[in-house]
């Protein structure tokens, strides 16, 4: 419950922070200006902000965006169907579980982006190259979040699945998934969050595909504003996606 | 606790069974393998034989240029997780010791996080240059976010009576953070250290596979250059086995902290 005081109590904070955000722009533009910070390295603050309008008429962020978003919804469908596929695998052999869960954390471990090079050789310089290197940086959470959701379900809820004679089918369907659900949901969005970052970052150093090879065009054309206004936009998809699923997540806790 | 009910269940199946049902498929998986480079359905050499494989991580081992790449890459990683870590440190302690600053500036920790961070590398370039100072500018900013992080929300847990300690004895700034904050914040700080490790190698190897002239990553893509796919193969190994080992040994040392408390 949020009392009028709280609100006040939150309100103060956030206007310091966006205050202090203003204020560095501010500052910066001012040493711009006054030749302390060299112009040829970082970019007027106005400036990139009024390359916004440029990026998002001329240069088509919205079209790359879309392309991006595509590739991660490619990629995101790849780790919900196989991570919690892998996952209740896993969950259903326990012999499985024991042989390969460490290895599947050891894989959450390793850099796999490092391997977009190989993609390249055996898919081309392609969009499937980028969602294969983002399912595959998404698949070891959801994985291992899958399991333990199951793991983790309630001994009584199964139990009552049992006394209502429920086949197994029906157990996993009505109890075990839905208590689950929660726990995998924190496992996909990891995975998401994981794709979405590699995708990105593959668009960057092959050139191809959304915002990320968008970015890499602006550095390589030197158009210092446009380039700074491309990752803002970047931290914005960021920032959106993160706070979008963040929600769902607090809702799933909820209906809980 | 999911420790303990994992090696009970190891010990119900028994470990001999768990270590062949792994052999198990070790074996099917290098026989997949090795079924598919002989079937020609890809492109010769994308899936080289085994034994290819094999020789190339054998030649790879015995060369020096691949222990003078490895140690730029992990002189690099290095410095990029003292600067990011100590900056995250710093961070996270202002952040989470003062309620108005944690409301106000922790939301951008947030929402930073998760943005990938190479974007940042041409940024990087013009500040640092094309050697190795952007590198490590790439492994300090990606350790920095999960290091401040982890600070700021340890520092909130700390115990409130070992702050009331502290103060009754009149501890002045600097002995309440040497005596009880980094000593009460130490498990969060140590996964913010295996979080920021993890991310800070993937940071400087992705930077280096832009541009370089030295390191793992610059290995990686020089191979691919040239088209040496047994090569590229070998060196991923290396390169997994050796992140995998830093981020277990990491783990290791947070458990035997956890342990000796």
């Amino acid at each position: 419950m949020t009392t009028r005081r709280d609100t006040g109590t939150t309100w103060g904070p956030i206007g310091l922070g966006l205050a202090t955000l203003v204020g560095v722009f501010a500052a910066v533009e001012a040493m711009i200006r006054v030749g302390w910070i060299n112009g040829f390295i970082v970019p007027l603050p106005s400036a990139v902000l009024l390359s916004f309008e440029r990026i998002i008429v001329e240069e088509g962020v919205l079209r790359r965006f879309l392309f991006t978003a595509a590739e991660a919804l490619a990629a995101g469908t790849l780790v919900a169907v196989c991570g919690t596929s892998l996952g209740v695998l896993l969950y259903r052999r326990q012999i499985l579980r024991l042989a390969c869960e460490n290895w599947v954390a050891a894989l959450a471990a390793a850099p796999l982006v490092l391997i977009y090079p190989l993609f390249l050789v055996i898919f081309g310089r392609n969009a499937l190259t980028i969602v294969m290197i983002g399912f595959l940086s998404g698949l070891p959470p959801a994985i291992l979040k899958t399991v333990e959701g199951l793991s983790s379900t309630r001994r009584v809820l199964i139990d009552v699945g049992r006394s209502f004679n429920l086949s197994p089918s029906q157990q996993f369907r009505k109890i075990l998934f839905p208590a689950a659900l929660p726990t995998i949901f924190v496992g996909l969005r990891l995975g998401l969050m994981f794709a979405l970052i590699n995708i990105v970052g593959v668009e960057f150093l092959i050139n191809f595909g959304g915002l990320g090879q968008f970015v890499n065009e602006l550095a390589e054309r030197y158009d210092l504003p446009a380039m700074y206004a491309a990752i803002f936009f970047v931290i914005l998809v960021s920032v959106g996606f993160f706070l979008l699923t963040e929600r769902i997540e607090r809702w799933l806790g909820r209906v809980r | 606790m999911a420790r303990s009910s994992s090696m009970s269940a190891v010990a119900h199946f028994g470990v001999g069974r768990v270590a062949r049902v792994r052999m198990a498929i070790v074996v099917v998986l290098l026989a997949l393998w090795e079924a598919v480079a002989m079937s020609g359905w890809l492109f010769r050499d994308v899936v080289p034989r085994l034994e290819k494989i094999g020789r190339a991580l054998v030649t790879l081992l015995a060369k020096p240029d691949l222990y003078a790449n490895l140690g730029a890459t992990a002189s690099e990683v290095g410095v990029s997780i003292v600067i990011g870590g100590i900056a995250g440190v710093a961070v996270g302690l202002l952040l989470g010791g003062n309620r108005t600053l944690g409301k106000a500036f922790e939301p951008y920790l947030h929402y930073l996080g998760p943005t990938p961070k190479i974007i940042f590398f041409p940024i990087m370039i013009m500040w640092f240059g094309v050697g190795g100072g952007s590198k490590i500018a790439m492994g300090a900013i990606s350790c920095f976010f999960p290091m401040a992080i982890s600070t700021a929300v340890g520092m909130r847990e700390i115990d409130a009576v070992l702050v009331r300690v502290g103060k009754s004895f009149r501890a002045g700034v600097g002995q309440m953070v040497t005596k009880i904050y980094l000593p009460a914040m130490r498990p969060a700080m140590l996964t913010g250290l295996r979080l920021g490790l993890g991310v800070a190698i993937i940071g400087v190897l992705l930077a280096e596979t832009k541009l370089s002239n030295r390191g793992l990553g610059y290995m990686v893509i020089q191979s691919y250059t040239r088209f040496d796919i047994a090569e590229m193969y070998a060196l991923l190994i290396v390169v997994f086995l050796l992140a995998i080992a830093a981020n277990a040994l990491v783990s290791r040392l947070g458990a035997l902290r956890r342990g000796g408390a």
